[in-house]
């Protein structure tokens, strides 16, 4: 089939208008391969590399092509014939994808190293020294934008079970990420408070280790699948009932270890257990979370707002409260929000109500849709370092959009998306009136009435 | 692949970067919407200008070299697989809107133009272009000329011939031609402009149109009317004709199409209707509201299960948008979807649907029927798989019959996605030897060394006519 429906979602091919910068011209191409009428040559391999993966033409198909899985195909069989990786980038990749991810403790030691590296004045004097000026210009600019990181991931610092506010709804595995826990181990914390206050009691398995998606979509297939494995064990062992993610990039392939897994017959049922139990934290939070229920209990008695139409703002709330009746979004001043949708969450996981509702309920804060929020903000994994121009490109044109909702907050739900529209905003020079955050850790401020710290500008 | 001293004087031309004959470009132009066909050409070329257009067609007509003139591909009738070869020429770089003529309600475009962007730009000028074929998201404007697009519209406000009004157009030889203008009448000699609209790119290629704008409706009410019988439907939309009320859009789908499109769109569709019409009426609110009444008295007296009113606007263009996603959706049954585009005269269309799962039944295979149904134009969809030779053929020899009796029931073998390749065995049945004959001395004095999209329209020999038997 080849009717063209997914040209007009995919942001490769809005910003270049040719046939194979397109999800039906790469599938084309993948055909091709498969069919041996091209060879998987350097040209294949570079096209396949431009694709964002972010699977906006996934919802746009209605004839429900898999684009997602014929691109990791793809590039698993590109990694497996290549010869155009130079040495470096072959043993950098190895260090990455087999001695880096897969091992949380590594991951912190190297959050450590890169706290040592932010705190010590290391940073101030390389940049001093103009030696970042030897790095691209795209790579000091994230640089810049780094959050401060941290060695003490989540579990180092709060344990690993916390006990629901008043009736507990459900217990949920929290899933904490590699980079998540590293950059942003704020919003694990954020998290976890945010979903007691919301009725769950949260345990944070400490076997759990990298989801994988760095791997999937990088064509390292077999890695994948040994992080799949271990984090399944970790999660049954824990008895939980829900597995929650807050980065969409995470999400998307922890909902999909069922596909991954599906040819191994001793995990494939453990894959599809707990690929049905992965959710993201929004969706959890307005599906089943006291939220809802504070929100139905407000509209059965005819008083106060309900969700979507701004939820009450009694006071009493606030983790550090003993309240146990539910999340209340309350807060002072009127602020101006709007929202990136992390691709995976929206164009995978499917969810781009749940997040809306939340930030609709929030009181005195005004949600204005940003144009465009359903595309790409070019951040893709890693793509805005290995894929510079085009991510640019795409940055600069979701920028335009961003500046014209005039909002005070940025909010997104998944840390690369984060970094890049940290990125753009510095870049268009408008750091001054807006700010980036992940979703969870704007909820935790109006619920806390604390400043997220890794909105903190550095 | 070209000669050096060629390639390298379209590279001339359009600049380095705009020329390209890497397997990558030549395999993704090598095919349409079209399944089951796949030709590679020789060279892609990206033109950014008539002038362009009009030296590129002068290197290629010097050596003879076949040019495939290309929008977004989106054609189901192989218009732009390029099976003899040569080079595609794609139109996207050359999509500006020049001008809307507010005072002559015109619009000027270049062909490459998306036709979504440009529906949603007049619009916002509070105008209206009605012609939208259910590709419109991804179609361009010169590609519905080419092809003389169709839609969801076309049953009130006609089809994409009725809005082009002037063409600016390069011939074989490279020499540039004007027809028509920001004029209502002009009867200056033989009216090229029609007859460039529909001709596939077989006759020249389409730089630029003056296109004819129309105040936009005031109001518009969309209804859905269901029914446990197939045929109750079919009648219905005869008898709505009938009773001299023109809907704005009166569209069908039978139950295999309800669920696929169900499942993509997640309406809540019945499934378990056997068919559903989607119905639109537009214009002043009191006429709307009469005419949507007496429309739903119609679909009742026969026999429809339910009939209800799209609750906003919202709710209503979801319905047109999954509609329009049908014959992609079907490919979620098997893996190959084969459309058609049958159509006969609005009074047969009952007749038209029994014949058409006749003969699905007696070959044994399945076939899905959606379309816009108010135009008599029905769109018999297999669901099959390539990979089955022997299936594919009994689907072919079903086709073929359905074709018969449509054109036995005084229709046609296509209501808009044209001739193409698919359809060229099957002209003559249509047009009769002498239409053909006729048709291609029309094409030899545009294009003497038939360069321009060969191998379309015109079969090497006709298809036999399969005897039809109905039972
Ligand atoms: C899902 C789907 C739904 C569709 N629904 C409809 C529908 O409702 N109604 C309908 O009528 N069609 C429909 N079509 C068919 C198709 O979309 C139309 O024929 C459309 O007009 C093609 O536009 P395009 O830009 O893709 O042209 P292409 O497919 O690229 O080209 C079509 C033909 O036009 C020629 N051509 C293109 N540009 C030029 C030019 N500048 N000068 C000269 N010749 C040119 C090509 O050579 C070719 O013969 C549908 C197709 C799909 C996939
Ligand atoms: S992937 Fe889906 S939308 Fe894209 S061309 Fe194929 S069928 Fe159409
Ligand atoms: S994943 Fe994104 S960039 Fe890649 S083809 Fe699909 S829509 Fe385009």
């Amino acid at each position: 089939m080849r009717c063209g429906f997914c040209l007009p979602a995919c942001p490769t091919f809005r910003e270049t208008g040719i046939e194979a910068e397109s999800p039906r011209g790469r599938i084309a191409l993948m055909k091709a391969v498969a069919d041996g009428i091209m060879n998987p040559d350097e040209a294949f391999e570079t096209q396949m590399n431009h694709c964002l993966g972010c699977r906006a033409c996934e919802p746009a198909c209605p004839a429900d092509v898999k684009y997602g899985q014929l691109l990791e195909q793809a590039r698993d069989s590109v990694e497996k014939h290549t010869t155009t990786h130079r040495w470096w980038v072959k043993i950098a990749r190895k260090a990455a994808f087999e001695g880096m991810f897969p091992h949380q403790n590594r991951m912190r030691l190297l959050g450590g190293g890169l706290q040592l590296y932010q705190k010590t004045g290391l940073r101030k004097l390389l940049r001093g020294a103009g030696i970042m000026k030897l790095f691209p210009p795209h790579m000091r600019e994230m640089e810049a934008i780094l959050p401060d990181a941290s060695y003490k991931g989540v579990v180092e610092q709060i344990g690993t079970h916390h006990a629901a506010k008043g009736e507990q709804v459900a217990a949920v595995g929290l899933f904490r990420g590699c980079i998540m826990d590293v950059l942003f181990t704020e919003t694990n914390k954020h998290t976890v408070e945010l979903l007691n206050e919301a009725g769950f009691d949260v345990i944070i398995p400490e076997t759990q280790n990298c989801c994988g998606a760095l791997h999937a979509h990088s064509g390292e297939q077999d890695g994948a699948k040994e992080l799949a494995k271990r984090n399944i064990a970790a999660f049954k062992a824990a008895g939980v009932d829900w597995i929650v993610s807050n980065a969409g990039g995470c999400g998307a392939l922890l909902v999909e270890y069922d596909h991954l897994l599906q040819d191994d017959p001793q995990w494939k049922q453990d894959a599809a257990w707990f690929a049905a139990r992965t959710i993201d934290v929004s969706q959890l939070l307005v599906r089943h979370g006291r939220l809802q229920s504070a929100a139905q209990a407000a509209a059965a008695a005819g008083a106060g707002s309900v969700i979507g139409g701004g939820l009450q703002t009694a006071g009493g709330a606030g983790c550090g409260g003993s309240c146990g009746g539910g999340v209340n979004f309350a807060s002072g001043e009127t602020v101006r929000i709007t929202y990136q949708d992390s691709c995976h969450l929206r164009n995978v996981m499917r969810s781009s109500e749940a997040p809306r509702k939340l930030m609709r309920s929030v009181a005195n804060a005004e949600f204005v849709e940003l144009a465009e929020a359903d595309r790409c903000c070019g951040s893709a994994g890693i793509y805005n370092l290995t894929q510079p121009q085009m991510a640019g490109q795409i940055l600069d044109h979701k920028m335009e959009h961003v500046k014209r909702t005039g909002a005070h907050y940025l909010l997104t739900s998944n840390p690369g998306c984060l970094l890049q529209m940290k990125n753009g905003i510095e870049k268009h020079g408008m750091s001054g009136q807006m700010q980036a955050l992940h979703v969870v850790d704007f909820l935790h401020e109006r619920m806390c009435g604390t400043a997220g710290r890794s909105g903190s500008p550095d | 692949m070209l000669q050096d001293a060629i390639a390298g004087k379209l590279r001339a031309i359009v600049g380095a970067q705009w020329f390209k004959d890497d397997p990558e470009s030549l395999i993704t132009h090598s095919y349409d919407g079209t399944p089951m066909l796949q030709s590679l050409p020789d060279g892609v070329i990206y033109p950014a200008n008539t002038d362009q257009v009009s030296s590129i067609l002068k290197v290629l007509q010097a050596h003879r070299i076949p040019v495939v003139s290309r929008g977004s591909g989106t054609n189901l009738c192989g218009g732009t697989v390029p099976v003899q070869g040569g080079v595609v020429m794609v139109m996207h770089r050359m999509n500006q809107i020049l001008e809307v003529d507010l005072e002559n309600l015109t619009a000027t475009v270049q062909p490459g133009l998306n036709t979504k962007a440009f529906i949603t730009h007049v619009e916002g000028l509070g105008l209206f272009y009605p012609p939208d074929p259910s590709s419109m998201a991804i179609s361009t404007i010169g590609g519905n000329i080419a092809e003389c697009s169709g839609g969801l519209r076309g049953l009130k406000y006609g089809t994409t011939k009725d809005y082009v009004i002037g063409l600016e157009a390069v011939l074989a030889n490279g020499e540039i031609i004007r027809t028509g203008g920001k004029l209502m009448k002009d009867v200056a000699g033989y009216d090229l402009t029609k007859l460039l609209v529909g001709s596939e790119g077989t006759l020249a290629v389409i730089t630029e149109a003056t296109l004819k704008l129309i105040p936009p409706p005031k109001t518009k009410m969309t209804m859905l009317a269901m029914y446990k019988d197939l045929y109750g439907a079919a009648r219905t939309v005869s008898k709505i004709i009938e009773n001299r009320i023109i809907p704005a859009t009166l569209e069908f789908l039978d139950n295999p199409t309800i669920r696929v499109v169900d499942d993509f769109a997640k309406l809540g569709l019945p499934l378990d209707m056997d068919a559903i019409l989607l119905i639109e009426q537009d214009g002043d609110a009191a006429t709307v509201e009469r005419d949507i009444a007496r429309i739903a008295d119609i679909c009742r007296s026969e026999n429809a299960e339910r009939v209800s009113i799209a609750a906003d606007e919202a709710e209503a263009l979801k319905l047109l948008t999954a509609r329009r996603s049908a014959f992609t959706a079907l490919a979620r049954l098997r893996p190959t979807t084969i459309l058609e585009d049958a159509t006969v005269p609005r009074s047969k269309i009952a007749d038209m649907v029994l014949a058409i799962n006749d003969i699905a039944k007696r070959h044994g295979v399945t076939i899905c029927t959606f379309g816009h149904a108010g135009d008599g134009n029905l769109h018999p969809t297999a669901t099959t798989d390539a990979r089955d030779a022997d299936e594919i053929h009994r689907v072919e020899e079903a086709f073929a019959e359905i074709f018969e009796a449509a054109i036995a029931l005084g229709g046609t073998i296509t209501g808009e996605h044209g001739v193409g390749l698919v359809k060229a065995p099957f002209l003559e049945w249509k047009v009769g030897a002498a239409g053909i004959e006729m048709m291609k001395a029309i094409k030899k004095s545009f294009d003497p060394d038939n360069i321009l999209n060969p191998g379309k329209m015109f079969a090497k020999s006709a298809r036999k006519r399969v005897v039809l038997s109905r039972g």
